[in-house]
């Protein structure tokens, strides 16, 4: 039930993340979702791709220091309060996010939410509960 | 002249006579007492009987930091721990630090070296001293401490830190003579211009400033900023402590008080004694010293000894501004920081890698220091909480460790400047 993303450690400096881009475009990858967490001195690159190993190896083998995270992704209805109930859903249940980012999906007319949990396993069983549709990786990647 | 004390200018006969006395009493006691220096006397073939010229000095062994921190913590003392009255150990560090003993009759020569320094400044008895050098381990607060003291002085006790503090202080007690770090003298300037307190209203005369390396340009900048004379103390906790050498107002370089501390110059790759006014690595000998001697001790200062009468009137030698380090010790708002300890903090902390760089800056008056890590996959993580934990974590054993604040700065693999495959692990932009 949880996808892999590929986070990429980033100095705050102009060119780094065309850089990123540009090996990845180089070598095949389609970008599925990313986000850029920052601070003053350096970003976290985080991305789902369609061939997490590739990714990897292309952005390794060109210096990039590199870690995967397991994420969940979850299909929300694209209509207001469809992110809200499910917040309020995982915070009754005191599950705390880490960070998340969204992304729509024009073709089924839902939303997607990734989501880092400290507590993944647990979030799951909270959002199922919830009949909370969870994306499967392969499903992602192949969005 | 100022007043002298009756050493400080001795023709240079008679005092190379008393050094060739306290010269052989030291060889002899640490051949007595020391293990380390008795079997390198033996190995060499030296008795102090032996001694039969200054010139014979050159024959004995060298002693360097890493044979102090060999003995640690105590075992390079000439008399039994009863006999030490106080301790004190090398600024900020505390893995490597090395410590030295005292006592109470080294300490009354210790307080005599530092009143004839003070005595060079022209400093005396209704003089109000206001020593900024911090009291602790460093052997700056209490070395001029004594040294004030005994020269009938009122000091001041204010140690380090809150200046805007200091600076009330200094307008409302009145000191006339201001003992700190040469930067520290700086950024009180620098906080007295942003208080909007004229420097003329202050009754600061001179300062005594050391604890490390500084330019003339800084001199005239501190002079100009706090209208005083600066002066250049010279000394380090190995030898004594403040008050090893120290510049008269003639401000020809610091004085060595030779008549306790016997100085060379070497050629820092072969050992041989270089002449005076040629530059090479200063090296001391302890004279009076009881519980902690030393022997031809390397303080890997580059400087060169002059002879050459003194306007004021001392005989003593006197050492060129020091321009540099033999090794890679940098010295950080006077505290001694050595790239291998910053690294070895690193490899302590879980992932961390020894890939690092220290930016040694001087910004407004004050040294900063800036650690560049690059960032691994055992320390990287996708949260920014976690990579700026590891950041602050960095910064805070630093602090720890040297008592020196720093910025820590995250950086990608490789992004660290390599010279001939060796990382350069420190840039120093500080122009002295």
């Amino acid at each position: 039930m949880k996808v892999e993303q590929i986070s990429v450690f980033l100095e705050n400096k102009s060119g780094r993340l065309s850089e990123v881009t540009r090996i990845l475009g180089d070598g095949g990858i389609n970008l599925r979702a990313l986000t850029l967490a920052d601070t003053t001195d350096f970003g976290i690159l985080r991305l789902i791709v369609n061939d997490n190993r590739r990714a990897v190896e292309l952005l390794k083998q060109n210096g990039f220091t590199v870690g995967t995270t397991e994420v969940v992704a979850v299909e929300i209805p694209d209509r207001p309060r469809g992110l809200a109930d499910i917040l309020d859903l995982l915070g009754a249940d005191g599950i705390n996010v880490e960070y998340m980012y969204a992304f729509t999906e024009p073709r089924a007319g839902n939303a997607v939410v990734i989501f880092r949990f400290d507590e993944a396993e647990k979030a799951i069983a909270t959002l199922q509960k919830g009949r909370v549709s969870i994306l499967p990786g392969e499903k992602v990647y192949a969005l | 002249m100022q007043a002298a004390h009756p050493h400080d200018v001795l023709p240079r006969p008679e005092l190379e006579r008393l050094q060739l006395e306290r010269l052989r009493d030291t060889v002899r006691r640490v051949s007595e007492r020391v293990p380390f220096y008795r079997e390198r006397f033996l190995q060499a073939g030296i008795t102090a009987e032996g001694i039969r010229s200054l010139d014979d000095l050159r024959r004995l062994p060298f002693t360097t930091k890493q044979d102090l921190r060999d003995h640690y913590p105590f075992g390079l003392f000439a008399v039994p721990m009863a006999d030490v009255a106080r301790i004190h150990a090398s600024s900020g560090t505390t893995g490597k630090m090395t410590v030295v003993g005292y006592t109470l009759r080294d300490i009354d020569a210790w307080a005599e070296v530092c009143a004839r320094s003070l005595m060079c400044a022209g400093v005396g008895r209704g003089d109000i001293v206001h020593n900024a050098y911090g009291y602790g381990l460093f052997t700056g607060g209490l070395g001029v401490h004594y040294g004030a003291e005994r020269l009938g002085a009122t000091v001041i006790p204010i140690s380090g830190g809150n200046t805007k503090r200091q600076i009330m202080i200094l307008q409302d007690f009145g000191g006339t003579v201001l003992t700190c770090t040469p930067s520290y003298a700086l950024n009180m300037a620098e906080v007295i211009q942003e208080l909007g307190v004229d420097p003329a209203s202050l009754k600061l005369r001179v300062g005594v400033f050391g604890a490390e390396p500084w330019s003339e340009a800084m001199r005239k900048e501190i002079e100009k900023k706090l209208r005083i004379d600066a002066l250049d103390i010279y000394g380090l906790s190995e030898v004594m402590g403040p008050g090893v050498a120290m510049e008269c107002l003639a401000k020809n370089g610091p004085h060595v008080f030779e008549d306790h501390f016997l100085a060379e110059v070497i050629d820092p790759d072969t050992g041989e004694p270089l002449p005076p006014g040629t530059r090479g690595e200063l090296v001391f000998t302890s004279l009076t010293k009881e519980a902690f001697p030393v022997v031809r001790y390397r303080t890997r200062d580059i400087t060169a000894l002059e002879t050459a009468p003194c306007s004021c009137g001392r005989t003593l030698a006197r050492m060129v501004r020091v321009t540099g380090r033999t090794d890679d010790m940098l010295i950080i708002r006077g505290v001694n920081v050595f790239p291998s300890q910053i690294e070895s903090l690193l490899v302590g902390l879980p992932g961390v890698e020894p890939h690092y760089q220290l930016i040694v800056d001087r910004v407004g008056q004050m040294d900063t220091l800036e650690v560049h890590v690059e960032v691994t996959e055992g320390t990287f993580s996708d949260e920014v909480k976690k990579l700026e934990g590891l950041a602050r974590r960095i910064e805070d054993d630093v602090k720890d460790y040297f008592g020196v604040t720093c910025k820590v700065r995250l950086v990608e693999p490789k992004t660290i400047e390599r010279s001939e495959g060796k990382a350069k692990r420190v840039i120093d932009k500080r122009k002295l």
